[in-house]
């Protein structure tokens, strides 16, 4: 398998380390209440099809990627680095914030 | 006062010629690695200019000349190594002193890239992977980065605790690059 790395292009697995279902970038505010927060530590959809995933190019970059994967097929669709994907979110949350 | 002698990590034990491929080790020199600030990429790109004549590179390139180089070194870093960085530049990134801290090889001659071709994953062509490219990757389990610095030449660069591993297993595929004639 081979990810597609924004900075480094395509690289062989072996680079990267695999976290899980990219939950850690919306994480629950502190206190967001115990249901929230079991379901942000335990609850995990887990369907078949395509997963959002968060990736570490430990041995290259050292950048947190998310990759978007099948699960089924294993066709992995494409990768952003996870700080562009964090700061696009924070800065729609700031928006709708600042309506209401 | 004691009088202590620098000693380079593969003192000693270098240089090396298996077949066509010499490995020698290189010094290292001064080496800073350079971390921007949030939003500081351009700034500090220009002081960079103004101060030691190169820009900041872009991921997996080089910038400067032999001697004073900047490597591409991961996201949002860059390693200056040769001159010691101009005081200014601490104004748009985070200057960390890594001399010492890397031992740096230099694998040269028809074959090299066979050699490391058995270490790495990444595509070495020089089609793809020029000459003044670079890359942070695996060799054997550790993490390296490894610039192009000519058609048969390159530089490798291992943390200074892995010297005499990445001497092992360079000469290794040394051997085997070379018996396969």
């Amino acid at each position: 398998m081979r990810l597609p790395c924004p900075l480094c292009g395509e690289r062989d697995l072996r680079e990267f380390y695999y976290q899980g279902a990219a939950v850690s970038l919306t994480r629950p505010d502190p206190d967001a209440g115990a249901d929230a927060w079991a379901d942000y530590v335990h609850l995990r959809e887990n369907l078949p099809g395509d997963l959002e995933e968060m990736w570490h190019h430990a041995q290259g970059c050292g950048a947190w990627l998310v990759v978007t994967r099948n699960t089924a097929t294993h066709v992995v669709k494409g990768a952003k680095l996870a700080m562009d994907t964090k700061r696009a979110d924070t800065k729609r949350a700031d928006t709708k914030g600042a309506r209401t | 006062m004691v009088d202590l002698k620098a000693k380079t990590p593969l003192d000693g034990m270098v240089p090396v010629t298996i077949g066509t491929v010499t490995l020698r080790e290189l010094d290292g020199g001064v080496m800073t690695s350079l971390s921007p600030y949030s939003g500081q990429e351009k700034v500090l790109s220009d002081a960079l200019k103004s101060s030691h004549g190169m820009a900041f590179p872009k991921p997996n390139r080089t910038t400067g000349r032999e001697g004073a180089r900047a490597i591409w070194f991961g996201r949002a870093q860059a390693m200056l190594t040769g001159p010691m960085p101009d005081a200014g530049l601490a104004k748009h990134a985070a200057l960390t002193d890594q001399s010492d801290a890397w031992v740096v090889v230099e694998l040269k001659g028809a074959g090299s890239t066979d050699v490391l071709a058995r270490l790495t994953p990444i595509d070495l062509r020089d089609s793809i992977f020029k000459s003044g490219h670079t890359a942070r990757t695996d060799l054997m389990h550790m993490a390296a980065s490894i610039t192009r610095t000519g058609m048969d030449s390159f530089v490798v660069m291992v943390f200074r605790s892995m010297a005499q591993t990445l001497l092992h297993d360079l000469e290794k595929a040394m051997a085997g690059v070379a018996s396969r004639g």
